[in-house]
């Protein structure tokens, strides 16, 4: 079939309703910017899943960088939305505005060059992410010990896609898997889960084209357990054998707090114990004080929509965000917003 | 030699700075008189715009703060249908800057200036303690304001934009953006250049030839997105522009997808749009083309009646055959890239 029957097909689907999840805030984004919603048949729901770095970060994350920001020794690091994500007690970004030395970066390796020019000041990142960022902190570690840098720290708030998959499970009728994590992971992790829920799942890339071709798949895939690769540019069964090796020295697996939703077990990744001098006491932050009225936990397993809550579009906005998923380029809320 | 605090003490040291740097490169007949302030001659019709330039790196590739200082204000006159004629020039300094960075900043101010046909008539130097962050480089910041002559036919505004008007687009867009992150990310790639350029040629014979104009801006920070929901709000009517004609080098489209940087709002210092009418489109996208800084000239969209009545929209059409309303800019996009 041509991409242009695929979207035909899309357009006039009129069969029974199916709801599908773009687990990756990536895969979110592409969908909005493209406009495949505005031409979807109203059978067909697409969810934006817990994919979103930013969005499923506790509030006592947040909280714990701004106390480490209070300290004049400490720089901390970030990539940029996480600036303005709201903690318990306010944002970086107003933390920033209050003259805390907190620094917008590119990439972590930024912040290894300015620890290693500067003696006096601890530098710590806000290492927030997936399976695709995560090789990129153990990466960090492995240069700061290589060349001797000690003044660096990483406070983690990384997870893992499969636990919470799992948990949403046969609640969607499908799964447009994360493209850049399975490049990571392999799909092969996901056979058993889709066999389990009895669900389908694709991986599939960030064009147009891609995530057409992907929804097109699961809806006729309604009904069967299985995983199918539609990025084999880009994604194996097995996956990425270096980076898995690189986060395996460095990291471990462990329970882990999901902005919303609670603790997961083994849906974190924490420094190993031997290399816990290099952690700003990531294990300790589980406390979670979602702003009043704030859904955004509901929407992003698929069990509301961003318009469903009380707070979006009112009190909740891109300038004035309340809740995580608002902030995020890649949020459900932010790109419902801007739709 | 640095620049030291006693540089802007406004005695000796600042004189000789202004001597050796500023009037060295400056000079004109109302400079050189060197009064309290520049008497020229006006007209009955005047443009006035002011802007502050605070680009870091100051210099990057296809320009620095020099010409980026001079194009930025020469293009806001030009947007609303003037000649430009005047500007002033307000430095700021750090302590510590270097006297031969600076120099080489002035004299790129006074040659894009010529090319722009616009004398600076007025000045001012002041120096402040570094306060850059702990690895920073002392840097500067450069305030120009300018005059321009406005004929008494000449009228353009957004709100002026009418159904059908033809929405044109003076070249590849995103370009200065991808310059400077490509700088600041300390990413080599010769294709990517800042296209900081002054637009007059391309305007003043859009006038000359009579072409219907309703209204112009120029593409900077915050990008197409943010520009053309200033169209669509304050005419009322829809925006469609059509992804597929968006112009874009290969080079700018690739590194922006590598960042996950939106096109649509990358911020440009030598791209206009503008909506003529429908009957002059063609001729409209000629002229352009046949301007310097214009070559990549293209109609992107055209203007519509509103979907919803008072609420003009910006609406892409997307390549796949969908539609999305595009919002402005929300929070920062990049900071300190003009």
């Amino acid at each position: 079939m041509t991409d242009k029957e695929i979207v035909e097909f899309l357009k006039n689907y009129n069969g029974p309703d199916v709801s599908l999840m773009e687990i990756c805030g990536s895969h979110t984004a592409a969908i909005v910017k493209s406009g495949i919603r505005s031409f979807l048949s109203p059978h067909i729901r697409m969810v934006s899943g817990p994919g979103c770095p930013v969005c499923v970060t506790v509030t006592s994350f947040i909280d714990r960088l701004i106390a480490l920001s209070g300290n004049p020794e400490n720089v901390i690091c970030s990539f940029g939305d996480l600036l303005r994500v709201p903690g318990s007690r306010g944002s970086l970004e107003e933390a920033r505005a209050g003259g805390n030395d907190i620094r917008m970066l590119y990439s972590p390796f930024d912040m290894l060059e300015q620890a290693a020019k500067d003696g006096l000041h601890n530098y710590i990142f806000a290492a927030v992410g997936f399976e695709t960022t995560a090789p990129v902190y153990a990466s960090l570690i492995e240069s700061a010990i290589e060349n001797d840098v000690s003044n660096i720290r990483i406070l983690t708030s990384i997870k893992t896609m499969p636990e919470v998959v799992k948990k949403i499970g046969s609640k969607m009728d499908g799964y447009l898997l994360p493209g850049h994590v399975c490049t990571i992971t392999g799909y092969g992790l996901y056979e058993p889960i889709a066999a389990g829920i009895g669900r389908p799942m694709v991986a599939a890339g960030f064009e147009a084209e891609n995530i057409v071709q992907a929804i097109y798949a699961l809806v006729k895939l309604k009904g069967k357990g299985i995983v199918k690769n539609f990025y084999p540019s880009a994604v194996t069964e097995e996956g990425n054998k270096k980076a898995q090796r690189i986060l395996q020295k460095y990291f471990e697996p462990g329970d882990a707090a999901w902005r919303g939703m609670g603790s997961l077990a083994a849906s974190g990744l924490y420094l190993k114990d031997e290399y816990s001098r290099f952690d700003a006491g990531s294990r300790e932050l589980t406390e979670d004080q979602v702003s009043g009225g704030c859904r955004c936990a509901y929407v992003i397993t698929g069990e509301e929509e961003s318009r469903d809550c009380p707070l979006f579009g009112k009190v909740c906005t891109p300038l004035d965000p309340k809740g995580a998923c608002m902030v995020s380029r890649e949020g459900a809320c932010f790109n419902e917003y801007i739709k | 030699m640095n620049i030291t605090l006693s540089h802007g003490s406004g005695g000796d040291a600042t004189s000789k700075l202004i001597e050796e740097v500023f009037r060295n490169e400056f000079h004109n007949e109302y400079l050189d008189r060197m009064e309290d302030s520049s008497v020229v001659p006006g007209s009955s019709r005047l443009a006035l715009t002011t802007d502050s330039f605070v680009v870091q790196p100051l210099i990057y590739d296809g320009g620095d703060i020099g010409r980026l200082s001079v194009c930025g204000t020469v293009n806001d006159l030009l947007m609303s249908g003037a000649e430009p004629k005047y500007l002033t020039a307000g430095f700021v300094l750090e302590e510590g800057l270097d006297t031969g960075l600076l120099k080489r900043i002035v004299h790129s101010m006074a040659e894009t200036a010529k090319e722009a046909g616009v004398r600076i008539v007025a000045g001012d130097t002041k120096v402040i303690e570094h306060k850059g962050g702990k690895d920073d480089d002392p840097g500067l910041i450069i305030n120009t304001a300018g005059v321009g002559f406005l004929d008494e036919k000449v009228n353009v505004g957004a709100s002026l934009i009418k159904e059908g008007d033809a929405v044109i687009l003076s070249g590849n867009i995103g370009d200065h953006h991808a310059a400077i992150m490509k700088e600041r990310l300390s990413i080599s790639n010769e294709k990517i250049k800042s296209d900081n350029a002054p637009l007059n040629e391309m305007v003043r014979k859009l006038f000359d030839n009579g072409i219907e104009v309703h209204a112009m801006r120029d593409v900077t920070r915050g990008g197409l997105g943010t520009v053309l929901n200033e169209f669509s709000k304050e005419s009322g009517r829809d925006i469609f522009i059509i992804e597929e004609k968006l112009p874009v080098s290969d080079a700018v489209r690739d590194f922006s997808a590598l960042l996950g940087l939106d096109i649509l709002y990358m911020g440009n210092e030598g791209k206009m749009i503008c909506a003529v009418a429908a009957k002059d489109k063609d001729k409209a996208v000629d002229i352009i083309r046949n301007s310097k800084y214009g070559g990549d000239a293209v109609i992107i969209g055209y203007a519509a009646s509103p979907v919803t009545a008072g609420e003009g929209k910006l609406i892409l059409k997307t390549g796949i055959g969908g539609e999305r309303i595009v919002g402005p800019l929300y929070g920062e996009g990049l900071p300190r890239i003009c």
